[in-house]
């Protein structure tokens, strides 16, 4: 449907994907290929099935009761619906950023080296590079350094959710989702995160779910638009947002529907 | 806004704002707030003045009184109980009802020379009311308090020193001193040392069977016990030849053996700050001492131990289980009919009346794992039961499943609370739901756990009913944990300060002599339920600091 950038193989196969809650399907044979090393944006309004999509990427959706889903995604070739995959492995592949920032009631030092010990990493010199590393990486190094052992809790809102995507790519992942990650954040926080998802897909595949166009068009390479659990037009960012094929996704970035 | 509008929203009336509804649940609270305080209070006022020293009246009577005086004569002597009104039964020539009149209840003490603790006075038939100066209040191991006048004292020796002798004061001081230090001693002889030799001739006596070299051994113990038994023997002579003589307040001379005083002091001629000293010195005896009497004089050392070890026992039985059941019930099982029926059973279970759970114990722990545990660990004692009886661990384990629904719904409410975000991060990570749960959710909840784990002690530590039917006694001989080997003895039946404060309202033999024990008992378990419920919520409220979760 859509040719990825020449160069960049696709890393996430989503295969005419459904997923249902109870009996309310909330997505609707979903077919998208995510190259690697980009960012890619979940774009449309609310209930659209974007977060949805985004959280079946790391089978999160298992936690809830009740779920059913038909079709297949693929990472790096693997299906992750396997029934032979170890989810918590898969998890370990793939870090998460939440829309609300939810940094544990540990120390800042904890909160980062937690997949490491919950891996059973406990060698101090690992730990130690792994939280300068990571902090780095968030850009959060030059404030958090001197007081990496006080509670993360005491830290600024745009300071947390710095904190939770280097703890999200404190075990190195392959791939990074994050879940509106700018929506409780204030606009100098925002271009923070923004400049950090920059330096990010350097390394990483990066999902974004965003509400805010803008953002979008700032940080992603491509963009996905959804609209009541189906997938509208799926296209590189410029092109969707300067000529998009359909006239449903003209007239949400333009803002005359919602 | 228009400004008719503004004048409408003026002319309302209260009831559209629903005030009286707000004065009707403040006037809810102030009624709750009354009876609160009203329970303290008399409790505190009836508790408090038990310890302070009160002076030693005499009431001197106008001759011909109706009452009669215990001992004859017409001076009664002894502390003021109460003072009432008391309605005139009687109407006067013109049908009038005469002006109601006073009475006096005193406490005259002495009761194995007047057979009576208390004695009553009508304000009619009081002449003068005096504070006698030489009077001396003797604390006795028996017949409660003495209140006299010192004659003289009689070494074991037969030395004498007369009260005109100057130097009396001191050899009074001397010679109780002396009694308590040899009462020390008998105690530590009869208490520890034969308290040794007694267990080993037991588990000889039982292990032996009689072999040769046991016949030795339970020979060299004999003799050793009967050397200690001399010894006591000899303290004891001392004890009782040795006496203080004095005059109660009707003229008889009584004489006191050295062994059976604690204490004495002159009531009025303490001044303030002695009577504070008396006040503080009673408080602590009541808190370290062993009760006497029947339990309505001496202290409560024994139930405030008992109570704290059955209610630390019960915390480590009810904590690991409690939580455990809840964070199955919240994040393992499968939400649904069965699990739902459950809590509801759960809940229910915390109020079935607590004499059901007294009954179960006795049925089941007691009789049925206690027996077992007797037939197949203790088989050489039957039949006298080890753990087949009421004891502390029996009442523990009563109590903790009596209290595990507290814990449960409590843990419950925590672990709900904790957010789903943090639960979600955790599980991203790639933490397995165990790891989440050992590592998110139980610190973040142990607030509310504790919380709940107090509110169970605090419940605990003020139940009685179960405890009269698991193992709970009048007078236990020996503390749950001592210094004899396994130094924790979980068989042992126990004191506990509720059933305390039942034994001595109802079932002690001076009931009014255990009142003022009664009212201090309650103050005590009162302030312990309280002290517990403080920690609960300093510990809440730190570790809410702690692992407060607010995010933005």
């Amino acid at each position: 449907m859509n040719e990825p950038a020449p160069g960049k193989p696709d890393y996430i196969k989503i295969q005419d994907f459904s997923f249902h809650y109870g009996s309310k399907q909330a997505l609707f044979d979903i077919r998208m290929d995510i190259p690697e090393r980009e960012v890619t944006a979940f774009i449309g309004p609310s209930g659209c099935g974007k977060s949805t999509l985004l959280r079946n990427l790391n089978r999160m959706n298992d936690l809830i009761e009740d779920t059913r889903s038909e079709g297949d995604i693929f990472v790096n070739g693997q299906s992750i619906y396997d029934p032979h995959i170890e989810v918590i492995s898969l998890r370990k592949r793939i870090g998460m950023v939440f829309q609300k920032s939810n940094p544990f009631p540990k120390s800042i030092y904890e909160n980062i080296v937690y997949p490491l010990r919950v891996a059973g990493q406990n060698s101090r010199a690992v730990l130690d590079e792994t939280v300068e590393r990571s902090l780095k990486g968030a850009a959060l190094w030059d404030e958090a350094k001197d007081r990496l052992h006080e509670s993360a809790l005491s830290m600024s809102g745009g300071q947390m959710q710095r904190l939770c995507i280097a703890r999200a790519i404190a075990n190195r992942p392959e791939i990074l989702l994050m879940d509106e990650p700018c929506s409780a954040l204030d606009p100098i926080a925002t271009v923070k995160v923004e400049e950090l998802i920059h330096e990010l897909k350097k390394e990483f595949t990066i999902v974004i779910v965003t509400h805010n166009m803008q953002q979008a068009t700032r940080c992603s390479d491509k963009t996905g638009f959804f609209y009541l659990g189906k997938l509208i037009e799926f296209s590189d960012t410029q092109k969707i947002f300067s000529n998009p094929a359909k006239k449903q996704t003209e007239d949400y970035i333009t803002g005359r529907f919602g | 806004m228009s400004s008719a509008h503004h004048d409408d929203s003026l002319t309302r009336t209260h009831a559209a704002h629903g005030e009286p509804l707000v004065w009707l649940s403040a006037m809810g609270l102030a009624l709750g707030m009354l009876m609160v305080v009203g329970l303290l209070g008399v409790i505190v006022s009836h508790g408090i003045p038990v310890f302070w020293p009160s002076p030693v009246l005499e009431v001197t009577l106008k001759p011909g009184a109706k009452n009669p005086v215990p001992g004859g004569g017409n001076t009664l002597t002894g502390t003021l109980v109460q003072q009432r009104s008391k309605r005139a039964p009687v109407l006067d020539a013109d049908g009038h009802r005469q002006a109601d009149q006073t009475e006096y209840q005193l406490f005259v003490g002495n009761k194995d020379a007047y057979g009576v603790n208390f004695a009553f006075v009508d304000g009619a038939d009081v002449e003068k009311i005096e504070e006698p100066k030489d009077i001396y209040v003797i604390e006795r191991m028996e017949y409660g308090i003495a209140f006299g006048f010192p004659e003289r004292i009689t070494l074991a020796d037969g030395r004498t020193v007369a009260a005109s002798d100057p130097g009396f004061a001191d050899a009074l001081a001397e010679f109780v001193a002396e009694a308590s230090r040899r009462r020390n001693e008998i105690g530590t002889i009869e208490k520890r040392d034969i308290g040794r030799i007694n267990a080993s001739l037991n588990n000889l006596k039982l292990k032996g069977r009689g072999s040769e070299e046991s016949k030795i051994e339970i020979a060299a113990l004999d003799e050793r016990y009967n050397k200690l038994a001399a010894e006591a023997r000899a303290l004891r002579a001392v004890q009782q030849s040795a006496t203080l003589t004095y005059k109660v307040p009707n003229g008889k001379e009584r004489s006191l053996a050295a062994g059976d005083i604690i204490g004495y002091y002159q009531a009025n001629r303490l001044g303030f700050f002695q009577k504070a000293g008396l006040f503080l010195h009673n408080i602590w005896s009541f808190l370290s001492q062993d009760p006497r009497e029947a339990n309505t004089e001496g202290g409560v050392f024994p139930a405030i131990f008992g109570t704290f070890v059955m209610t630390m026992l019960m915390s480590i039985a009810v904590m690991p289980f409690g939580v455990i059941a809840a964070i199955y019930l919240r994040e393992y099982a499968k939400q649904g009919f069965f699990v739902r029926a459950v809590r509801i059973a759960v809940n229910n279970l915390a109020g079935v009346p607590s004499i059901v759970f007294g009954v179960f114990g006795l049925g089941f722990f007691v009789y049925f794992v206690g027996g077992s545990v007797d037939q197949l660990l203790f088989s050489d004692y039957l039949p006298t039961p080890t753990f087949g009886t009421g004891g502390i661990l029996w009442a523990a384990l009563t109590l903790a499943l009596m209290t595990v629904p507290v814990v449960i719904v409590a843990t419950e409410e925590a672990v709900a609370a904790v957010p789903r975000g943090m639960k979600e991060g955790s599980l991203a990570c790639g933490a397995s739901k165990w790891q989440t749960i050992q590592r998110i959710v139980l610190p973040a909840s142990l607030p509310g756990i504790l919380t709940g784990l107090v509110l169970a002690m605090a419940r605990g530590a003020g139940e009685v009913a179960p405890l009269m039917l698991v193992g709970v006694v009048k007078l236990a001989p020996s503390l749950p944990i001592d210094g004899e080997f396994p130094f924790l003895h979980l068989e042992r039946k126990f004191m506990h300060l509720g059933f305390h404060i039942y034994d001595l309202g109802f079932q002690s033999p001076d009931s009014e002599a255990a009142k003022p024990m009664v009212f201090a008992t309650t103050l005590l378990l009162i302030i312990l339920v309280v002290l517990l419920n403080l920690t609960a919520i300093l510990i809440r409220e730190r570790l809410r600091k702690k692992y407060s979760t607010g995010a933005f």
